[in-house]
């Protein structure tokens, strides 16, 4: 299992959330190894807004197909063009090159700290 | 993101469990067994399969072995293929079929001697297949042991396969393993060991299956990975194996065939053997016959075909099939597997859909999470390894 980042925060979907101006989303690096190999990536449009809570897009592996859940309210400015042309960057960088949108943070929904998501992904 | 595999204590644990686990495999519960899903990357084990090779656990598969004097009029009777007709050293792909004519399993059958066969069945349906084939050989003169848990289950696939299992093969017995042909078995000693080596697969590519006793798959296991390292050989898991067959157009029970769907409607109506007959000449009277006797005359209701997906979401199992993209398009069928093919680098699918929209070409789309995603109606297999 590797490591959990602590200066990030998490959902239970398991999304990771990058406070920032703008904020940053991606998927941990243990639901990519559950997934398997990405083979596409389907993200919301450039200014579109997006809801706490709500599938904004889909990460498809051979195996299976995931939807993406926003752990954010706001509007997104930006999305990972590398990420959707070669999407085994979100299994091999899932923290780092493999971050997926950058949202204009409005609200936040529930989020847990890196503790509270290892806690409840061994559970 | 949704869901994560687990696995449950209750599942039973393949004789090579322990050699998964050091290989760092994610395990994942299949059919009552704990099996590895993957070891590294599922595209990598599956493109090591279609260019160099892949060694799979199959250890959960169930091995049945039907004896007697009348094992073979047995197994005619409890089976829909021939398996009077087939020799010593052969083996056949067939299925079990309820009295109504739908498929309970799909096997593979061996001839081990001629008052003996192995019958390997699904992991998912060896009690079904045990408990069937039990009550219908009764009337013969012929037993049935399950050896299913004694039994470890070791396949070699790809292009390298019979290079890596000669080199481990017992040099007397080399002749005779690299000889085999395909759907054939002999017993040979590899890695050390007495097995029956068998020259069949579920992957489309050439490969080899090793029957071995479960105390001693361990060590056949560790010798055939190192032998094969320097050939690209890696342990795939039970993804790729999946990829792999779908890749084939191989049906996988409980996904294309179960028991609403006869061998016809699958399109191995070929594996029916309305034409067996007995000792006396007269025709076999196997359990399914009238009902697939009708099935054979009548036109199908639905036909498996294979979908090509013209965009990149995937169709999955239970997708509806539409007529068209438009919206309000009425379902004209139903997909049964689907994945991004590795090998071909688009989506595949196979799917029963109405004979009228069965013809290769036909276009067609699948609702895919609630979007018309546009796919073509293709000839299976998808994929047909270089020969």
């Amino acid at each position: 299992m590797s490591e959990l980042p602590t200066t990030l925060h998490y959902t239970a979907e398991h999304e990771w959330l990058e406070d920032g101006a703008p904020s940053t989303v991606g998927i941990t690096a243990q639901a990519a190894e559950a997934l398997g190999d990405i083979v596409y990536l389907e993200l919301p449009a450039v200014g579109s807004s997006v809801e706490a809570g709500a599938v904004v897009g889909e990460i498809e592996s051979t195996k299976s197909v995931s939807e993406l859940f926003s752990p954010v309210s706001g509007t997104v400015v930006e999305v990972n063009q590398a990420a959707v042309d070669d999407p085994s960057l979100v299994n091999s960088e899932p923290y780092g090159a493999g971050w997926l949108l950058k949202v204009d943070v409005t609200s936040t929904g529930p989020l847990l700290t890196a503790e509270e998501y290892a806690a409840l992904s061994a559970g | 993101m949704t869901g994560t595999d687990q696995s449950t204590s209750e599942d039973l644990l393949s004789p090579l469990h322990e050699e998964h686990v050091a290989l760092g495999a994610a395990l994942t519960s299949f059919a009552g067994w704990q099996m590895p899903l993957r070891y590294t990357s599922d595209i990598a084990e599956h493109q090591a399969v279609r260019t160099a090779a892949g060694l799979f656990d199959l250890s959960h598969m169930g091995e049945l072995e039907v004896a007697g004097p009348q094992a073979a009029a047995a197994l005619d009777a409890a089976l829909v293929g021939n398996l009077t007709a087939l020799a010593v050293g052969r083996a056949r792909y067939t299925m079990i079929c309820a009295p109504d004519g739908g498929v309970m399993d799909d096997l593979v059958v061996y001839r081990i001697e001629d008052e003996l066969f192995l019958v390997v069945a699904n992991a998912s349906n060896v009690e079904v297949v045990r408990d069937a084939l039990t009550a219908r050989i009764e009337p013969y003169d012929a037993w049935l042991v399950d050896a299913s848990l004694g039994t470890a289950l070791i396949a070699v696939q790809g292009p390298q396969a019979e290079e890596i299992v000669a080199s481990v093969t017992a040099p007397e017995d080399v002749d005779a393993v690299r000889g085999l042909k395909y759907y054939a078995w002999v017993p040979g000693t590899v890695a050390g060991v007495h097995a029956r080596v068998a020259r069949t697969g579920y992957t489309g590519e050439d490969g080899f299956e090793l029957f071995v006793p479960a105390e001693q798959a361990a060590g056949v296991w560790r010798t055939v990975l190192a032998a094969g390292a320097d050939r690209g050989l890696v342990p795939a898991g039970l993804s790729a194996r999946d990829s792999l067959r779908l890749e084939a157009g191989m049906p996988l029970y409980g996904n294309e065939l179960d028991r609403t769907t006869t061998p016809h409607d699958a399109g191995l109506g070929r594996v029916v053997r309305l034409d067996k007959t007995d000792a006396d000449g007269r025709p076999v009277d196997f359990v399914g016959r009238s009902a697939l006797e009708a099935r054979a005359q009548s036109q199908p209701a639905r036909v498996l075909v294979g979908l090509q997906g013209l965009g990149r979401r995937a169709a999955r199992h239970g997708y509806a099939v539409l007529a068209s993209s438009e919206a309000g398009a009425p379902q004209v069928g139903t997909v049964t597997s689907g994945a991004p093919s590795p090998t071909l680098g688009h989506p595949v699918a196979m799917a029963y859909v109405t004979p009228e929209v069965s013809a290769p070409g036909t276009e067609l789309a699948v609702d895919v999470r609630g979007r018309a995603e546009p796919v073509r109606v293709v000839e299976l297999p998808f994929y047909r390894r270089p020969r």
